[in-house]
């Protein structure tokens, strides 16, 4: 989000700017938040610590396949293009 | 069984969609417009509903024909209008049949009643600034107005005409062929898409609009016969004319999805609206079919030339499912369809 | 979002390992061949980005994705498009959302209104047709489709006061009543559901709670991106096939079990559910949102006097007989298995709604190949 003009939001979708508006939004959203857009609505506000949670998350049932050959030679492959924040 | 074979019969009514490039377009084409005419002994004709005409009229010497009419709205757009537009899509016409230097072009003009004569001057002022760029002019034309509400604003038909030693088709690929698009994709059409539904989106999504024989030429000149089919991706986009060029020359057509250059404002663009990239015209650049042994050169000469700084190997041609375009998204693997009708933005 | 970390949901390794540990998971349910596993998604959205990223032709043998009715325009009954058309041929303006243009009503849709002249306005949002609305002097009447989701923004708009001459056709839909229809069907395969993402981070998760205790089928719930799907997915099948009936929350970042309250206050003080037909599906009790008599004012159907009369005297076409988009809504059949796909009905001849919209199953399937075998038959085929 960059910046809010009575209820109207102006965000940043991938370097494009798209106005949004926080009517049905149930958190208060300010500048540097992310949030999540249906029809021109902010629905969610988006906190970014659970963009990493999701990614646990799909390590997790990665690892539960775990006597699957092929999902280890993945797994190798995954920890060397972490990419560090 | 052709592609074209399997083309509905016109309907009873003529609706927008016979207008939008693809397979609908191709039936109006095949069933009435070149029904017992248009024939080229030794050329190329209606019924090959390539580019443009060719026309024997010597030995190795063959007179290229093209033309096209231009209704866009909004009549300018960011990037370019439609003088610009006229322009290069017939310079572009030219180029897809191999002949880079045009000879002349004409230039013929319908105008509704009451239409600025400062807008007129505008548009002429870029006809004129695009013809200077790809080397030509406009040597003859026609003029016409029709009443107010007769017609809505400008309607533009450009001819152009050229003289090639050797000409270029669309359906002459074969299995092992590597494709080559010129650069980004996407640009015009959502360009003018967005500026079209006034979407909110301040972005700088421009047109690529613009003459790019002097690039083709420079294809050819390396590649020479190696370069065996061009096609330029304007009304359809990249997915009708590989979908037209796998047709006609029945091969299959893989394409690795992220090797296909596209912006990041296009890319975000077609997100919001849920509208592809690689269905909405292009307007400056081309699709090219290259022999294995050529492509090297081919795409090095593209990229060295400004207008083919983002040149890219973006598939080849097989044996397997003739006639059908497969996309490697990265994640799993489509058949790259033509967008049937109007495009309309989604919303969820 | 930056782009490296919306990239993470789309990076192809991490992809790649999903769909590995689909088919572990499918192989430890060690299903005989004529019986695979059969998982539902109910939005139309879901299927877009299965056909978009060519996730179909990824998917182990022995796992079967059904395409449910998820598909918003689809399951509009024709009634309801009928009384769009109506109002439009009686020379009201409409705006609509641009899917539902092409929808054939019981003789013509909004676009065969539109070429006989009627004012019909696409619009990708409420709020832009409440933008149209102010600047015109005329009614504007909204027909308002699709789910919970997008009833929430025509909520919002409501509760803000619109201009005097807007008004709403609602034929907005609510998913979860649907799910208890499929899930009771004699016959029916389903085994577990995927949940749309976005309903839920409106509804919450624990909406489905009830559901899941009734029927004794998890309900996975999953976002949009690649990487969304194909774990929601891979989670759904590990509790099939581990007999574990709960609800799964597959999109922590975006849903949690009360989801939005604010937004369902808004949604609830406008709109009260209704039993209706969905096209195909015959009635679905409560699956229907209508708006509630307090806001009257803004209802098109109490406000305009909407003459169908004059549609009913078009028989419909032969063909409709044969349209098994019911069929392949509910998930008993396929595309493939309707004997007018692909021949009779194509996108730019649709017979039923299932072809008309961009999200219709028989839609994707005509224009992104369904499930065809694409798997490149020789190495080294691409480049």
């Amino acid at each position: 989000m960059i910046s809010i003009d009575d209820g109207v939001a102006t965000v940043d979708f991938f370097g494009v700017k798209r106005l949004v508006r926080l009517d049905v939004v149930d958190a208060p959203v300010g500048p540097g938040d992310y949030v999540l857009n249906h029809v021109g609505f902010a629905i969610r506000r988006i906190p970014a610590e659970e963009i990493a949670d999701t990614l646990a998350l799909y390590d997790e049932l990665l690892r539960s396949a775990s006597d699957d050959l092929l999902a280890g030679d993945v797994r190798g492959e995954l920890d060397a293009t972490e990419v560090p924040r | 069984m052709t592609d074209l074979a399997r083309l509905r019969p016109v309907d009873e009514r003529i609706s927008l969609k016979y207008g939008a490039g693809g397979r609908a377009m191709r039936a109006l084409i095949e069933q009435i417009f070149a029904d017992g005419m248009g024939e080229v002994p030794g050329g190329v004709g209606l019924a090959a509903m390539d580019d443009g005409a060719v026309i024997p009229i010597g030995d190795h010497r063959w007179l290229v024909l093209t033309t096209d009419s231009h209704v866009v709205k909004p009549r300018f757009f960011p990037g370019g209008d439609i003088g610009r537009l006229a322009v290069a899509g017939t310079v572009n016409d030219l180029a897809m049949m191999g002949a880079t230097e045009p000879l002349a072009l004409t230039c013929a003009a319908i105008v509704e009643e009451g239409f600025a004569r400062a807008e007129l001057e505008r548009i002429w002022a870029s006809i004129r600034a695009t013809c200077v760029e790809a080397g030509t002019t406009v040597v003859t034309g026609d003029t016409k107005v029709m009443g107010r509400g007769e017609l809505d604003g400008l309607a533009l038909n450009t001819t152009g005409v050229a003289i090639t030693d050797r000409y270029v088709r669309d359906c002459e690929l074969r299995p092992g062929d590597l494709l080559i698009v010129t650069g980004t994709v996407g640009d015009h059409g959502l360009a003018v898409m967005a500026t079209r539904h006034e979407l909110a989106l301040e972005i700088e999504l421009r047109s690529d609009v613009a003459p790019v024989n002097g690039l083709v030429r420079a294809a050819l000149a390396v590649g020479g016969a190696g370069v065996v089919a061009m096609k330029d991706p304007t009304r359809g986009g990249l997915a009708s004319a590989l979908a037209e060029m796998a047709g006609k020359s029945r091969v299959g057509i893989e394409v690795r999805e992220p090797a296909v250059p596209v912006s990041d404002a296009v890319r975000a663009a077609g997100e919001l609206l849920g509208i592809d990239p690689l269905v909405v015209a292009n307007e400056g650049k081309v699709v090219m079919g290259v022999r294995p042994a050529a492509v090297d050169a081919v795409l090095a000469a593209l990229r060295a030339h400004p207008q083919g700084a983002a040149a890219a190997v973006i598939g080849v041609c097989t044996d397997e499912r003739p006639g059908a375009v497969v996309l490697d998204t990265g994640f799993g693997r489509r058949l790259l369809s033509e967008a049937e009708g109007e495009l309309q933005p989604r919303i969820c | 979002m930056n782009d490296l970390e919306a990239l993470r949901f789309r990076d192809p390794v991490r992809a790649r390992a999903l769909v590995d540990a689909l088919g572990h998971h499918v192989r430890r349910a060690a299903r005989p061949p004529d019986r695979p596993l059969a998982v539902m998604h109910v939005c139309g959205s879901h299927e877009q980005a299965i056909a978009r990223f060519g996730l179909r032709a990824t998917f182990p043998e022995g796992l079967e994705v059904i395409m449910g009715p998820g598909c918003p325009v689809c399951v509009t009954d024709v009634p309801e498009v009928d009384e769009a058309v109506a109002l439009a041929r009686q020379g009201v303006r409409i705006a609509t959302y641009g899917d539902m243009l092409r929808v054939p009503g019981t003789a013509q849709s909004l676009a065969d209104a539109r070429a006989a002249g009627a004012k019909v306005d696409v619009v990708y949002s409420v709020t832009q047709a409440v933008e149209l609305a102010r600047r015109l002097e005329e009614e504007l009447v909204f027909f308002a489709s699709e789910f919970e989701t997008t009833a929430v923004a025509t909520a919002a708009v409501i509760l803000a006061g619109p201009p005097a001459n807007f008004s709403i056709l609602s034929a907005h839909k609510y998913i979860p009543p649907v799910m208890e229809i499929v899930a009771e069907m004699p016959g029916t395969r389903v085994e577990g559901f995927l949940a749309a993402g976005h309903a839920a981070t409106i509804t919450g998760w624990g909406v489905f709670t009830p559901f899941v205790a009734r029927h004794r089928v998890p309900v996975v719930v999953a976002g949009f991106e690649p990487l969304d799907v194909l774990a929601g997915l891979v989670r759904l099948v590990e509790l099939i096939v581990d007999g574990d009936a709960r609800v799964d929350n597959a999109y922590p970042r975006c849903v949690d079990e009360h989801g939005n309250r604010a937004a369902q206050a808004m949604l609830w003080q406008v709109f009260e559910p209704m039993g209706g037909r969905w096209r195909g599906i015959a009635h679905v009790p409560n699956g229907n949102l209508r708006l509630r008599g307090a806001h009257a004012r803004w209802d098109a159907r109490r406000r305009f006097k909407i003459d169908l009369a004059a549609l009913w005297d078009h028989a419909p076409p032969a063909l409709v007989q044969h349209c098994q988009c019911g069929d392949i809504m509910a998930g008993i059949s396929s595309p493939h298995a309707c004997p007018l796909f692909g021949t009779a009905c194509t996108p730019d001849a649709p017979v039923g709604a299932c072809m008309v919209s961009t999200e219709g199953t028989c839609r994707i399937w005509h224009q992104y190949g369904g499930r065809p075998d694409l798997r490149p038959r020789a190495a080294g085929a691409t480049p």
